[in-house]
C-alpha cells in the first residue's frame, strides 16, 4: 500500500523531470536562474508565473474531485472575477488609486464566494449531478461575464491592480507568492486538521460517511466554495496580467487543463484519494509542455495535439488495468494471475453501485 | 418502449395498473414539459412579433440547427448509457477542416465525405475502445480525443479555408420546396432521416435496449447476459459518427473550414439532451426530447433575433437558465418516481 502511494506521486514527478531534462538539453541555460533590478529572472520562474492560475484552479478542483465532484464552471468563474473588478476600477472616481484596486479584489473574490455557494447549493442540498450542476454556471456564466463588460474588452490603468498578475515582491512574482499562499493554507486545514479526512471519507463512500455522523453536505458545500474562491483569484491575476477583462476569453478552457492537473497529479477521479503535491506537479506539468513545445521549435498549433497524447498516456499508466496488464506482463503468466480480475470485478462493482 | 420498463426499475416489484400508468406518464414527463416550453415560446413570440408566427420561422429552427439535431442524437445514446461525450464539438470542427482542405485539394466530395465519417466514427471507436477496455472514464478520454481533434483542426490550419466544390454549395444553397411557399434545406431531411433512423434503433432493436439497460444497471445488464461491452464501445462510435455528419452539415451551412469553429457546441448538444428530457444518470430519455431540445434552443436565438435590442450574451443565460430549471424538474420527477 506504501509502495503504491508513493508511486502515485513518482510517476508525475519522473514525468515532470524527464520534461526539465528534455528542455536542459535542447537550451542549455534552461534551468539557470539570474538576478536583474532585483527580480528573479529565468525558464523555471516563467513556467510557475505562467502557470499560477492553473495551479490555483486546480488546487480546488483537487479538494472538489476529493469529494467525487467536478467543478466545471471554474473558467466562468475566472471570466466573472476579472469582468467584476475591472468594470468596478473603470466605474470608479479614482481608477488609479491602491484603495480601488483593493475594492475591485475583495469584489471579485465576493463574487467568487458567492458562486461557489450556488454551485455547492445545487450539488449538496438539491443533489444534482455536479458535472451537470456546474454546467450550469459553465453556460451561463460567460454570459453574464459578458453582461458586466457589455460585450467589450475592459482596460484598466491602475498599478496596484496590475501588481497582482505582473508585479513582483521579494524577488519573486507576486502572483507565485499568492499561489504559495493558497496552497500552504490548503495543505495545512487539509492535512492539519480532520478536514482532509473528512472529504476522503465523504468521497469514498457519501452515505457511509453522513451515517458515521460527517455532515457531508457541509464538507460538499465547502470545496465548492474554496473551489470557486480560487478561481476568483486565478481570474484577478489572468486579468491583472492583460490589465484588462476580456469575458470570451479569459480562462477558456482552464477547467480542462486543472482537471488534467489533478489527473496527472494522481488524484483519482472516483473520489476519496487526493493529493496536494501531485497536483501542483500535475499543473507545472502541463505548463512545462507548452514551453517544451516552444523549446524544441515544434510549431505552436502542435501544442494542443501533444497535450492530448500526454493525457491519453499518462491516464493509461495511470489505469488499474493498464498496469496489471504491465505487470502480468512482467511477471509472465503465474498461478496466481486470476488475482487481479476479481480484483477488476469488485471495483467495477463498487461503480455500478 | 414499454417493455423496458421491466428492466429499468429493479425496485418497484409489481406496480398495480393505476401506479404503472402514472409511472409511465412521469417518464414522458420531462419531455411533455419541454415540448409545451416550446409551444409557449412559440406562441408568447407570435403575440409579440406578428411574423413569427409562420411556417418558415417554424422550418428555419431546423435549417439553422441541422448539425446540432445529429449531435443531439448522438449524445443522446452516450448520454442514455450513463457516459458524456465532450469531442462532439471538435470532431464538427475537425470535419469541416478536413474536408475544406481536401476539396481545395480537388479531391471527390463523395471521397471526401467517406473519409470525414471514417475518421469521425474511427475517433469515436478510439475513445471507447480505451473507455471499455481501460476503465477511464469517459469524461477524461473524450475530454483528450477533444484537444486531439481541435489540435488537429490547427495543425491543419490556422486560417479559414472556404469551400468552393460545386456539390457543397449546391447543397448550402438547394432549398426543397414544401407546400404553402416554403421550404427546407436537403441538410433538414438528412437530419431528419438520422432522427428516424435513431428512433428505430432505440426503440427497436437489441441494441437500443442494451442502450437503456446498461444506463439503468451496467451491472445487472452484463448478468442478464447482454452485450454491455459492445454497445458501450459502439454507442461512442455512433456519436464520433454523428458528429462527423453534423461538421459535413455545417459545411453544407457555413461554406467553409475553421478551427475554432463549434466552439462549446458538445455544451449546446448536451444541453439540448437535458432539456430534452434525458436523464443524465442514463437510463431514461428519448431521441425525440432531443430535438424537442435543439429546437428550444433554436427559438432562443430567434427570439434574440427577433427583438433586436437584446444581446447575443442573453443566449447563454437563458440556457443555463432553462438547463437550471430543467435539471430541478428532473430531480422533482426522479424523487417522486
Amino acid at each position: 500500500m506504501k509502495s503504491l502511494m508513493k508511486n502515485r506521486i513518482a510517476w508525475p514527478v519522473i514525468a515532470l523531470t524527464l520534461l526539465l531534462l528534455l528542455n536542459q538539453i535542447f537550451r542549455p541555460d534552461f534551468l539557470s536562474l539570474r538576478m536583474q533590478d532585483g527580480h528573479l529572472y529565468g525558464s523555471i520562474i516563467d513556467i510557475m508565473r505562467n502557470g499560477a492560475p492553473t495551479i490555483l484552479i486546480a488546487l480546488g478542483m483537487t479538494l472538489v474531485i476529493a469529494t467525487r465532484g467536478i467543478d466545471l464552471s471554474v473558467g466562468a468563474v475566472v471570466a466573472i472575477a476579472g469582468a467584476a473588478s475591472c468594470a468596478y476600477i473603470v466605474a470608479s472616481p479614482e481608477p488609479a488609486s491602491p484603495v480601488t484596486a483593493a475594492t475591485a479584489v475583495l469584489i471579485a473574490v465576493i463574487a467568487g464566494l458567492l458562486l461557489g455557494v450556488w454551485n455547492g447549493f445545487l450539488v449538496s442540498t438539491i443533489g444534482v449531478q455536479p458535472i451537470i450542476a456546474t454546467l450550469v454556471l459553465m453556460t451561463a456564466g460567460r454570459g453574464i461575464a459578458q453582461l458586466i463588460t457589455g460585450g467589450q474588452i475592459i482596460s484598466v490603468s491602475n498599478d496596484s491592480y496590475k501588481s497582482i498578475g505582473a508585479g513582483y515582491l521579494l524577488t519573486l512574482p507576486i502572483s507565485i507568492l499568492i499561489t504559495a499562499a493558497v496552497f500552504v493554507l490548503a495543505a495545512v486545514l487539509t492535512r492539519r486538521t480532520a478536514l482532509g479526512t473528512l472529504i476522503e471519507a465523504v468521497g469514498i463512500n457519501p452515505v457511509a460517511s453522513r451515517l458515521a455522523g460527517i455532515r457531508a453536505r457541509n464538507i460538499i458545500w465547502i470545496v465548492y466554495v474554496f473551489s470557486a474562491a480560487c478561481a476568483a483569484i486565478a481570474g484577478l491575476m489572468i486579468s491583472s496580467n492583460v490589465t484588462a477583462a476580456d469575458a470570451n476569453n479569459a480562462g477558456l478552457y482552464i477547467e480542462m487543463d486543472a482537471i488534467l492537473a489533478v489527473v496527472i497529479g494522481g488524484t483519482s477521479l472516483a473520489g476519496g484519494r487526493y493529493t496536494l503535491v501531485g497536483t501542483v506537479v500535475g499543473a507545472f506539468i502541463i505548463q512545462t509542455l507548452t514551453t517544451t513545445v516552444y523549446t524544441l521549435g515544434i510549431p505552436p498549433e502542435v501544442t494542443l495535439v501533444f497535450k492530448a497524447l500526454v493525457v491519453i498516456t499518462v491516464c493509461l499508466l495511470q489505469a488499474p488495468k493498464a498496469r496489471n496488464l504491465l505487470r502480468n506482463l512482467k511477471a509472465g503468466p503465474k498461478p496466481g494471475s486470476k488475482k487481479p480480475d476479481s480484483k477488476e470485478l469488485g471495483s467495477k462493482e463498487k461503480v455500478a453501485v | 418502449m414499454s417493455p423496458l420498463s421491466t428492466l429499468t426499475p429493479p425496485t418497484v416489484k409489481k406496480p398495480s395498473p393505476a401506479r404503472s400508468r402514472i409511472r409511465g406518464g412521469a417518464r414522458y414527463a420531462p419531455t411533455l414539459a419541454t415540448l409545451g416550453l416550446f409551444i409557449a415560446m412559440f406562441a408568447v413570440g407570435a403575440g409579440m412579433y406578428p411574423s413569427f408566427l409562420s411556417g418558415q420561422v417554424f422550418l428555419n429552427l431546423f435549417i439553422d440547427n441541422t448539425f446540432l439535431i445529429v449531435l443531439a442524437v448522438g449524445m443522446t445514446f452516450v448520454i442514455l448509457t450513463g457516459g458524456i461525450d465532450l469531442s462532439v464539438g471538435a470532431v464538427v470542427a475537425l470535419s469541416m477542416m478536413v474536408s475544406a482542405t481536401l476539396l481545395q485539394h480537388g479531391w471527390n466530395p463523395a471521397a471526401v465525405i467517406i473519409l470525414v465519417l471514417l475518421i469521425g466514427g474511427g475517433l469515436g471507436l478510439l475513445m471507447g475502445l480505451i473507455i471499455q477496455y481501460f476503465d477511464i472514464q469517459p469524461f477524461i478520454v473524450t475530454l483528450a480525443g477533444m484537444f486531439l481533434a481541435r489540435g488537429l483542426c490547427y495543425v491543419i490550419s490556422l486560417d479559414s479555408i472556404p469551400v468552393t466544390d460545386e456539390f457543397f454549395t449546391n447543397m448550402a444553397q438547394a432549398q426543397i420546396p414544401l407546400p404553402g411557399d416554403l421550404f427546407v434545406s436537403p441538410g433538414v431531411l438528412l437530419a431528419l432521416a438520422i432522427v428516424a433512423i435513431a428512433f428505430f434503433v432505440l426503440h427497436h432493436t437489441r441494441f437500443g435496449r442494451t442502450v437503456y439497460a446498461i444506463g439503468g444497471n451496467e451491472h445487472s445488464a452484463m448478468l442478464m447476459g447482454l452485450a454491455v461491452t459492445r454497445t458501450k464501445i459502439l454507442v461512442y462510435a455512433l456519436s464520433g459518427l454523428c458528429s462527423a455528419i453534423a461538421g459535413i452539415l455545417f459545411s453544407f451551412y457555413s461554406l467553409s473550414g475553421y478551427s475554432l469553429a463549434a466552439q462549446g457546441m458538445e455544451l449546446d448538444a448536451i444541453a439540448a439532451v437535458v432539456i430534452g428530457g434525458t436523464l443524465l444518470t442514463g437510463g431514461t430519455g428519448y431521441v425525440l426530447g432531443s430535438v424537442v431540445g435543439v429546437l428550444v434552443l433554436g427559438i432562443v436565438q430567434t427570439f434574440i433575433a427577433y427583438d433586436g435590442t437584446l444581446s447575443s450574451w442573453w443566449t447563454k443565460i437563458v440556457i443555463g437558465g432553462l438547463l437550471l430549471v430543467f435539471i430541478l424538474l428532473q430531480r422533482l420527477f426522479a424523487r417522486r418516481a
